[in-house]
C-alpha cells in the first residue's frame, strides 16, 4: 500500500487587477497568430485586410515580423515602402508618411516591419504609441500579422489585441502550438492582465484538404474545433490558388473564382457578426471528363 | 469519415493524432500559468526526498490550482511500501 502526503494550502501570490478601467479602443485590434511557422499567417492577414476593406473599413496592416518582412510582398507593394514601422517609432518619419495606400482598396493600409537585426527595435511603448495613432487616426480595425515563435515579436502583436484569429493547420504540432499561444493570450495581454474579459479567440484553420479527411488521413475541423475548443472563423481549402497569389502580389480574397477566396470572404464576414455555415469541408465533385482524365 | 475507412482495422493517423493532441494539450494546460521555478521546485524536493527514502521519480507530483482570489500548490508524494532504515 503506498502511504501519499499531501502538503497544501500553500499560497501564492496572486496579482490584483492593476487597472479596472477599460481603454477603449474605437478601431478594433486583430492579432493574427499561430505559434507555428508558416502556417498561413501573412496570407490570412493580407486577406482577411483587404476583405474588411472591401466592406468599407478603414484597415491597417502591420507587419511585426521584424527583421523578415514579407507582407509587403504578399500586398504587392514591396517597392513603395519607404519608411517602416520602426522609423515611425523611432520618430524617422510620421505614421502618415510610412502607411502605404493600397491601390487596389479603398481604405486599406500597410505598415511594413523593419528589416532591422535589432531584438530591441519594437516597444511595448513605441507599439502602443503607433496604435492609439491609428486609433485616432480613425482605423476601425489594426490587423497584426504576428511572427511565429513566442519571442518579443509575437509577444507584442498580440499584447494589445482585442480579437485574435489563431491560424492552424490540421497537423499535430501546429495545434500544440496554437494551444501554447492560447495560454499567452490568456495570461500575457493587456485584455488578460486588467481582466476585462480577455481576448477574444477564434480558430481559423486552413490548407485543409477535405479528400484526406475523409480518407482518415487529415484531423477534420470537428477533431481541431474540440481539442482546442474554439469557436470557428474560417476553414480555408489547400490551394494552389494561394502561390499564385503571393507570386504576384495579389491577395489571394481578390481571385474572383478561388475556393480560397470564398473561404476567406466567409471568414470576414464572421468577423463582422455574421452566422455563415461552413463551405469547402467536402470534395468538390468533379465532373466525369475530369475524373476520367483528371490526375 | 470516409467509406474506406469502415473496412480499415487499423484506426486512422487522424484519430491517433487527435488522441495525443487530447492527452498533450490537456496535460500542458493543467500546468499553464504555473510559476516557471515549478519543475525545479519539483527536482529539489526530489533530491531531498530521496536522502530518505527511495522514490520514483513520477512519485512526486506538483499541481498548482487555482481559487478565487488564490493560488493553491499541492505537492503530492507517494512513498514505496516498505521503508529500509
Ligand atoms: N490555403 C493554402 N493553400 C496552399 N498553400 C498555402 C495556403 N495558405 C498558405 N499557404 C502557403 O504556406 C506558406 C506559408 O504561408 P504564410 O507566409 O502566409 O505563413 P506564415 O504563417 O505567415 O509564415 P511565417 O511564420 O514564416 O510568418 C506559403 O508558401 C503559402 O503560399
Ligand atoms: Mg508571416
Amino acid at each position: 500500500m503506498a502511504t501519499t502526503c499531501i502538503l497544501s494550502g500553500w499560497a501564492l501570490e496572486c496579482a490584483p487587477p492593476n487597472r479596472i478601467f477599460e481603454e477603449r479602443n474605437l478601431s478594433e485590434i486583430i492579432v493574427v497568430t499561430s505559434g507555428k511557422g508558416g502556417v498561413g499567417k501573412t496570407t490570412t492577414s493580407a486577406s482577411l485586410g483587404c476583405g474588411l476593406a472591401r466592406r468599407g473599413k478603414r484597415v491597417a496592416l502591420i507587419d511585426f515580423d521584424i527583421g523578415l518582412r514579407n507582407l509587403d510582398l504578399i500586398m504587392g507593394c514591396e517597392r513603395r515602402v519607404v519608411y517602416d514601422f520602426v522609423n515611425v517609432i523611432n520618430g524617422d518619419c510620421t505614421l502618415k508618411q510610412a502607411l502605404i495606400k493600397d491601390k487596389r482598396v479603398e481604405g486599406l493600409h500597410v505598415l511594413a516591419a523593419s528589416q532591422t537585426r535589432d531584438k530591441d527595435a519594437l516597444t511595448e511603448e513605441g507599439v502602443q504609441r503607433v496604435l492609439d495613432e491609428l486609433n485616432s487616426e480613425g482605423f476601425d480595425y489594426v490587423l497584426c500579422d504576428s511572427p511565429a515563435g513566442i519571442e518579443k515579436g509575437a509577444h507584442l502583436a498580440m499584447y494589445f489585441a482585442d480579437r485574435a484569429v489563431v491560424v492552424v493547420n490540421p497537423e499535430v504540432s501546429s495545434v500544440r502550438d496554437s494551444d501554447r499561444i492560447l495560454g499567452l493570450l490568456a495570461s500575457k495581454t493587456r485584455r488578460a492582465e486588467n481582466g476585462n474579459g480577455g481576448v477574444k479567440e477564434h480558430l481559423l484553420l486552413t490548407r485543409y484538404n477535405p479528400r484526406r479527411v475523409a480518407s482518415g488521413e487529415m484531423m477534420s475541423v470537428n477533431d481541431v474545433k474540440e481539442i482546442l475548443g474554439l469557436d470557428v472563423i474560417g476553414v480555408v481549402p489547400e490551394s494552389t490558388d494561394v502561390l499564385a497569389a503571393s507570386n504576384s502580389g495579389v491577395p489571394v480574397i481578390l481571385n474572383d473564382a478561388s475556393d480560397a477566396a470564398d473561404a476567406y470572404e466567409d471568414a470576414v464576414g464572421r468577423l463582422l457578426g455574421e452566422q455563415l455555415p461552413l463551405r469547402f469541408l467536402e470534395e468538390r465533385k468533379r465532373g466525369f471528363l475530369a475524373r476520367m482524365f483528371g490526375g | 469519415m470516409g467509406l474506406l475507412a469502415l473496412f480499415r482495422s487499423k484506426p486512422s493517423t487522424a484519430s491517433i493524432a487527435k488522441e495525443r493532441l487530447r492527452i498533450i494539450v490537456a496535460q500542458e494546460r493543467s500546468t499553464r500559468g504555473a510559476p516557471d521555478y515549478l519543475p525545479l521546485l519539483r527536482r529539489e524536493l526530489l533530491q531531498v526526498i530521496h536522502k530518505y527514502v527511495n522514490v520514483d521519480p513520477e512519485a512526486v507530483q506538483v499541481h498548482l490550482d487555482r481559487e478565487e482570489g488564490h493560488e493553491v500548490l499541492e505537492l503530492s508524494v507517494a512513498l514505496p511500501d516498505k521503508q529500509g532504515g
